[in-house]
């Protein structure tokens, strides 16, 4: 079965851009990216485009389609609207690079922020497997940064300098959820990391391709654990004491 | 130019290339790796199953010898013996190395890190995280690697090696967003490139994986061996188009999934009764190959594995990411239909010729690692194998190129070297061509996958050969249309064409001198192992720009042997 779609892709750079009309194939199966990939072959060969492994593992081929971002490598061109063109731009909340390609960089300083996992001293290295599956669905982040993309605190807000995102939050609780990890990032949390800043919307959670409850497992249970610790009375004492004795 | 000077410079940001930028740094080496893509994408995250390492978690009778053994019996004993020895008994210390870094791997009941059963592995061996262990060691290496002094150079491309005399002192490249030339002088210099998937239609493997590291060795003067022996992974997805080659991971068989023809027929019996579906890749491929060819195939040209005969919620707990697949990209919920598949490209067993203890090319400063080294395999990798080789020698590597970065000045770069590097960039873009990179890159997947397949013969070698002679006579002319420098992948593919002409030949001229059938290298013509050619590899190098073949004797030191025979003689009595 083959069948020609319209395709409207953007094209442009940091200085500007506008909605180019492609054609392409769209049989039975066909995804965004192939749709993408014939036109590079074919009508714009210098049509920039960010993949990898096309088969939504590697997390690369973020883009929004229809205004929604999606991996294109897993976006069924059958799942969209035949009576338009796909419309096709790079994520938004970040800097374009060229055309379909956004600097997403700035993920990258983030992470580099974040304490590492630190274990704790004279371990025995078990765990059971629950500790495993429960910081497992955070492992499982293919840093595709749709949810960064998504994140209002981040696309509309541009408050890029307060709040690291859905993202690194994930990967925040991953280390802090870790059984054996002994360092405490309730500071980083509270602080740089801007974890007030998210007002449970959700949006994240429902653009993971890989299906991560980012809200629910992830900051929700980070947000009580800032409560515990840093507004839970007996440890205010204990900390102002501290603070007086030191 | 853009120049950085550092001690160690590594080509590559793959597992191997992070194992050895990690190893460099610790040993107090200035260290820069340089990423073709963006930090974390590397073709490591799609390895799936697990990795190898005889820790006797689950099997407590698991041993490095055995482990030793099984290589060795899946490379058809053309592995450089030493490497397969070292990689056996190191394996279990990396792999718990990385726990301490942070990865996170399935347990036992009681605790300790789960290990599951693979092809040709006697023994439950494979360390994993359900099915993207690829992606978990990958993101731990990352996070170790970022948290070191390691400066990270992303989506930038090496073209050339730079040389001074023999000793290579550096490498050339663009920078993919901008399109602008860069230099790294280093007193060492290690490949990490990965595989050269990309020369099949057919294959599991990225963009990137263009053998880029094969071909910048040759032409700095290092030798390939085992080109002949190209994997093909049994299990690719075959439909829906966009797909194709794919990977299923073997843990799919390894969880005890049925592989069967169109007549519902439990073919493997024919093929490896002892293992049957857990028999070894190459055995896998070709028997699921056959039974296609001969008309028993299913209505996409593959034939079935199934899975759907266990209890669902197995299916979705320990492949969580097949189901997923599956179901998202073909529309197939494998709980409870079977899964059609063919063979697929997934990995070079062959690669650069490098010193078992330390990485070292045959040129001065210059390192392998990983995937674009040879050698660790021989003729056909067991799965699983992949992951803690990298692990193993990226270690190794790295800390071998840190300690003689300590003894070796940082040479000049010539600007002729590099004058010419930038002009055969710019021709791409700018010169008198009009070759379509796109449309020479599919005739070169083309000629490989009609001659130089799952089974090969002399009339299609040769066939191939005159090809890819009209490939490079057409690739002189390679231009890209569009003279946009920046993020611009039809110029970047000009490139990457050039590498994988280089390494489509040496894999043809290799299979066409290797006159039997061995582990990966099936001949139609020469259907049977032959005793005399199970002493030597065949090494590709470059003599006044041609690619020559010479027989090279397999390294295979004295103390194994006795390991060796003991296997040879446990295979002849079953």
């Amino acid at each position: 079965m083959s069948a020609r779609r319209r395709f409207e892709v953007w094209r442009g750079d940091a200085g500007g851009g506008s909605f180019v009309a492609y054609e392409a194939e769209a049989g039975e199966g066909t995804v965004v990216l192939d749709a993408i990939h014939e036109i590079q072959r074919t009508q714009a060969k210098d049509l920039a485009v960010r993949w990898n492994c096309k088969a939504a593992k590697c997390g690369s081929c973020g883009a929004e389609v229809n205004g929604r971002p999606v991996l294109m490598c897993k976006t069924a061109v059958a799942s969209l609207p035949a009576d338009r063109p796909v419309r096709v731009e790079p994520l938004r909340a970040f800097p374009v690079v060229r055309d379909l390609v956004a600097d997403v960089s700035w993920n990258y300083e983030v992470n580099a922020r974040i304490p590492p996992f630190t274990p704790r001293e004279g371990i025995e290295w078990r765990m059971a497997q629950e500790d495993v599956d429960r910081i497992e669905e955070f492992r499982k982040c293919i840093e595709c940064f749709l949810c960064q993309d998504v994140c209002h605190v981040l696309r509309d807000h541009r408050l890029h300098d307060r709040y690291v995102g859905p993202r690194f939050l994930v990967r925040i609780a991953s280390l802090e959820m870790h059984p054996l990890d002994g360092a405490d990032r309730t500071p980083l949390l509270a602080g740089a990391a801007g974890l007030g800043l998210c007002n449970i919307t959700k949006c994240c959670t429902e653009v993971c391709p890989e299906g991560i409850h980012i809200t629910d497992n992830a900051i929700i249970p980070l947000k009580e654990r800032i409560v515990d610790r840093r507004y839970d009375p007996l440890a205010r004492l204990v900390r102002r004491l501290a603070r007086r004795s030191g | 130019m853009e120049t950085h000077e550092h001690d160690v410079l590594v080509i590559g940001a793959g597992g191997s290339g992070l194992r050895a930028a990690i190893e460099s740094a610790e040993a107090g080496a200035r260290t820069a790796v340089v990423s073709k893509s963006l930090l974390g994408k590397a073709h490591t995250v799609m390895a799936e199953g697990g990795v190898a390492a005889a820790l006797g978690n689950v099997d407590q009778e698991d041993r490095w010898e055995t482990h030793f053994q099984d290589t060795l019996f899946a490379g058809k004993y053309l592995n450089n013996w030493r490497m397969a020895e070292l990689h056996a008994k190191e394996a279990p210390e990396r792999v718990r190395e990385l726990e301490r870094w942070g990865g996170v791997f399935d347990r036992t009941p009681s605790g300790a890190m789960s290990q599951r059963a693979f092809g040709g592995h006697t023994y439950r061996r494979l360390v994993h995280i359900g099915d993207r262990t690829g992606l978990e060691l990958l993101r731990t290496l990352q996070d170790r690697c970022v948290h070191q002094d390691v400066d990270v150079f992303m989506e930038c491309t090496i073209t050339h090696l730079l040389r001074s005399g023999e000793r290579v002192c550096g490498a050339f490249g663009y920078w993919r967003a901008s399109g602008e030339f860069v230099v790294f002088r280093a007193r060492s210099v290690v490949l990490a490139t990965g595989g050269l998937g990309r020369i099949y239609p057919v294959t599991s493997n990225s963009w990137e994986c263009t053998g880029d590291g094969l071909a910048l060795a040759l032409e700095a003067g290092a030798e390939l061996i085992d080109m002949e022996f190209v994997q093909f992974h049994p299990t690719g997805m075959v439909w829906p188009p966009g797909v194709a080659g794919l990977l299923v991971t073997e843990a799919v068989r390894g969880e005890g999934g049925i592989l069967t023809n169109a007549n519902g027929e439990r073919f493997m019996a024919r093929y490896d009764p002892k293992r049957m579906e857990l028999s070894t890749r190459d055995v896998v491929a070709r028997a699921i190959f056959t039974e296609a060819r001969e008309g028993r195939g299913g209505p996409h040209g593959g034939v079935f594995l199934d899975v759907s005969h266990l209890p669902p919620e197995t299916v979705k707990r320990r492949l969580p990411g097949m189901y997923n697949q599956f179901l998202e990209l073909a529309g197939v919920d494998i709980t409870k239909e079977p899964m059609e598949i063919a063979p697929t490209c997934h990995y070079m067993m062959g690669g650069i010729r490098v010193e078992a203890e330390t990485g070292a090319t045959g040129v001065p400063g210059l390192y392998a690692v990983g995937e674009c080294a040879g050698g660790m395999n021989g003729a056909t990798r067991l799965g699983g194998n992949s992951l803690s080789d990298l692990l193993v020698f990226g270690r190794r590597a790295g800390a071998a190129a840190a300690e003689a970065a300590r003894s070796v000045p940082l040479e000049p770069v010539d600007p002729a070297e590099v004058a010419a590097a930038e002009a055969e960039l710019l021709a791409f873009l700018e010169g008198g061509g009009d070759e379509d990179p796109y449309a020479l890159h599919a005739d070169l997947r083309r000629t490989m996958a009609t001659h130089v397949g799952l089974f090969r013969d002399e009339t299609g070698l040769r066939t191939a050969l005159a090809e890819i002679d009209e490939l490079k006579r057409r690739a002189r002319r390679l231009r890209v249309p569009v003279p946009e420098r920046r993020y611009n992948p039809g110029w970047h593919l000009c490139a990457d064409v050039r590498n994988m002409l280089v390494c489509a030949e040496a894999i043809t001229r290799c299979a066409l001198e290797r006159t039997e059938s061995r582990g990966a290298h099936a001949r139609l013509d020469f259907p049977e192992l032959s005793e005399a050619w199970g002493s030597c590899n065949l090494a590709v190098s470059r003599r006044d720009g041609e690619l020559s073949v010479e027989r090279r004797p397999v390294v295979a030191p004295d103390e194994l042997e006795p390991l060796v025979a003991a296997r040879k003689e446990e295979e002849a009595s079953r």
